[in-house]
């Protein structure tokens, strides 16, 4: 076996942008569901969430690389 | 495993992947990439609306109905009624990444030359400029970073701890965490790829045998399944990037009071 620790590290620390951005579409969903006419208005704040969480999980990996 | 003469050794890609020869005198596939890109998005346009005819071809259709998205979607909801100014420069901010984003699924070019760090850090470096200019100018120097740092209907009491906060954020880990998303994403989107299809070919025809044939055909199929999806990924990541930039630009213009 050869390869980084850093990835295994990197792995665990996409746990948390993972569940971060899974609550973030959960709640999109919820909102569509119960008011499917206010679709084009969450779509946009929910993938600006989605973007601001998902940053954690990429300078994650930037780091992995780089350290 | 039956055919394990393997002679050579499986290396998986790595960021050594994304370093390209030179063609001829500092000339690599990347900057190749990038002026067709350019040219494709200048030549798109230019066609579009060499003859506008109020009546719209085809051409000019798909283009008003890009700079649309852009206004409607994008502009009027991050900034308001005064993104109407900046709509140029977004849309082309969005049709620039858009191009050099999906170079990475087109068939021979096959680089998403926005893995490169400078490109997404030079764009994220002109988005700061233009926040920051339009929001001194519109609430003066003072103003500016007293409204960033010292926003009304706050305890006094949390000043010392907000406004280091709200200013690092606004002024220095805005335009880093706008490279690094769109740099990273398509860094690691193009390593996936790599590695399905690399790992594949690797598997069919230097190991072989029943394991070596069945996993080199799901991996070169998920290679397959991955690369749609990269491109799905690669819009929304064009998107994200505009999106946040007409929303930085936004916040810069609106009083927090």
């Amino acid at each position: 076996m050869e390869g980084s620790l850093n990835m295994v590290g990197y792995g665990l620390a996409a746990i948390g942008p993972g569940i971060g951005i899974g609550l973030i579409f959960a709640a999109y969903i919820n909102g569509v569901a119960r008011q499917p006419e206010a679709r084009s208005v969450l779509q946009g704040i929910a993938i600006l969430g989605f973007a601001l969480a998902e940053a954690l999980a990429v300078i994650g990996i930037g780091l992995a690389f780089a350290l | 495993m039956l055919a394990a003469e393997a002679s050579e050794e499986f290396h998986s890609p790595g960021p050594a992947d994304f370093e390209y020869p030179q063609i001829i005198g500092g000339f690599s596939k990347p900057m190749l990439i990038i002026v067709l890109g350019t040219l494709a998005v200048a030549l798109f346009f230019y066609f579009a609306v060499r003859r506008a005819g109020i009546v719209p071809g085809k051409l000019q259709f798909a283009a008003e109905g890009f700079y649309g998205f852009v206004r409607n979607s994008i502009a009027a909801d991050a900034i308001g009624r005064e993104g109407i100014k900046y709509v140029p420069y977004l849309a082309t901010l969005l049709a620039f990444l858009i191009v050099l984003n999906i170079s990475g699924i087109i068939p021979f070019l096959q680089f998403p030359v926005t893995s490169r760090i400078a490109i997404p850090l030079f764009l994220a470096l002109i988005t700061w400029v233009i926040y920051n200019y339009v929001g001194i100018k519109r609430q003066g120097f003072g103003g500016y970073f007293k409204n960033m740092m010292f926003p009304s209907g706050v305890p006094v009491a949390i000043y010392p701890l907000l406004a280091p906060i709200e200013f690092l954020s606004t002024v220095v880990f805005r335009p880093i965490t706008l490279t690094l998303r769109l740099t990273f994403n398509m860094f690691a989107g193009h390593l996936v790829l790599l590695l399905c299809i690399l790992g594949g070919e690797f598997l069919l025809l230097h190991v072989g045998g029943l394991i070596g044939y069945t996993a080199g055909a799901v991996s070169i199929l998920f290679g397959v399944v991955m690369t749609f999806f990269e491109g799905f990924i690669q819009l929304l990541q064009a998107y994200v990037f505009v999106l946040l930039s007409a929303v930085y630009i936004g916040g810069a213009l609106t009083h927090e009071h």
